[in-house]
């Protein structure tokens, strides 16, 4: 998605939002998110997501899945290699 | 009891914001507080696996060099010099002997792009609208939160995080799941920044899609 980085008139970004296909929205998303796109294509994006239904739920589905990863079980040591560390502590020498 | 001083993964994760009792926690690991220990231990051993396991082949190396960092960890812990906070100079011990155990297995790994959503949900060239949705094909929104949040989604989250490729699933999980900024990450695990979000982009449309497909 480039262009020029005019400040751009309304009726200019309403086109670049039409023009922009959702197949190429849905994998800059996660530059969108992480804010590092030029803020006239993240302008463009916003005027496309409130044009269409389709992507602005796309995008909240993205949203609730970072929720719910949030919310996953984590993977730790295993309670042997706990034990040993614990060992390890008490067995320091004092300081 | 004493207070809790590291923060606990809960409810999105913890921060590399999230504030600790630094002086106080070094204190306490210094003087035998085999508690405090226990605690930062269960704290942070998860997010230093996925690094670890991102740097070598096997869960079973990345275990030992968890181990082998905290062991370096309690061997330094007096000639800490507090520079930089606890955690992040524990996570650096971790990265030297994740790279260096890393550097010995040689490791490389192809990663294959694939489209973040099914090629046929968008309409063909010959369309009116070239790569917009189809009507019958396009996103619809989630139920409530609370649904969503169900502990059926986070158990098939959990399952789907295990069969990412390792750095997908070190990327996506020390930003979604233990909340560590983007810097850190691409620190932690070598990675560029736009290499780091081109991982978390792969691995948060593929879990998406797993979502909707049992969601919808």
């Amino acid at each position: 998605m480039s262009g020029p980085h005019d400040s751009g008139d309304r009726g200019d970004l309403h086109d670049a939002a039409v023009r922009l296909a959702c197949v190429e929205l849905v994998e800059i998303l996660t530059d969108y998110l992480e804010g590092v796109l030029p803020a006239r294509d993240a302008a463009v994006i916003e005027a496309h997501l409130a044009l269409c239904p389709g992507c602005a739920a796309y995008l909240a589905q993205m949203r609730a899945t970072v929720r719910v990863l949030g919310h996953v079980p984590v993977e730790t040591l295993s309670p042997e290699a706990t034990s040993t560390l614990l060992a390890a502590f008490r067995d320091r020498p004092a300081t | 009891m004493s207070p809790v001083l590291v923060p606990v993964p809960t409810c999105g994760g913890y921060g590399a914001s999230v504030p600790i009792a630094d002086p106080e926690l070094v204190q306490r690991l210094r003087e035998g507080d085999e508690q405090a220990f226990a605690e930062v231990v269960r704290a942070w051993s998860p997010a230093m696996l996925r690094v670890a396991r991102a740097h070598v082949r096997t869960h079973a190396t990345a275990e030992e060099v968890v181990q082998e960092a905290w062991l370096a960890v309690l061997r330094g812990l007096d000639g800490f010099a507090a520079r930089a906070s606890l955690r992040t100079w524990v996570f650096t011990i971790l990265v030297n002997a994740a790279r260096r155990r890393g550097r010995a297995e040689a490791r490389h790994v192809v990663e294959l792009g694939r489209p973040s959503v099914a090629p046929e949900r968008f309409r063909g060239e010959d369309d009116e609208y070239p790569g917009h949705w189809r009507d019958e094909a396009a996103p619809v929104e989630w139920g409530p939160e609370s649904e969503v949040l169900a502990a059926e989604f986070r158990g098939l989250l959990e399952r789907a995080l295990a069969e990412l490729p390792d750095r997908q699933r070190a990327v996506v999980e020390l930003r979604d799941v233990h909340g560590f900024a983007a810097e850190e990450v691409c620190a932690l695990l070598d990675l560029t920044p736009a290499n780091q979000r081109v991982l978390l982009h792969r691995a948060r449309s593929r879990l998406r899609g797993l979502l909707e497909a049992v969601i919808a």
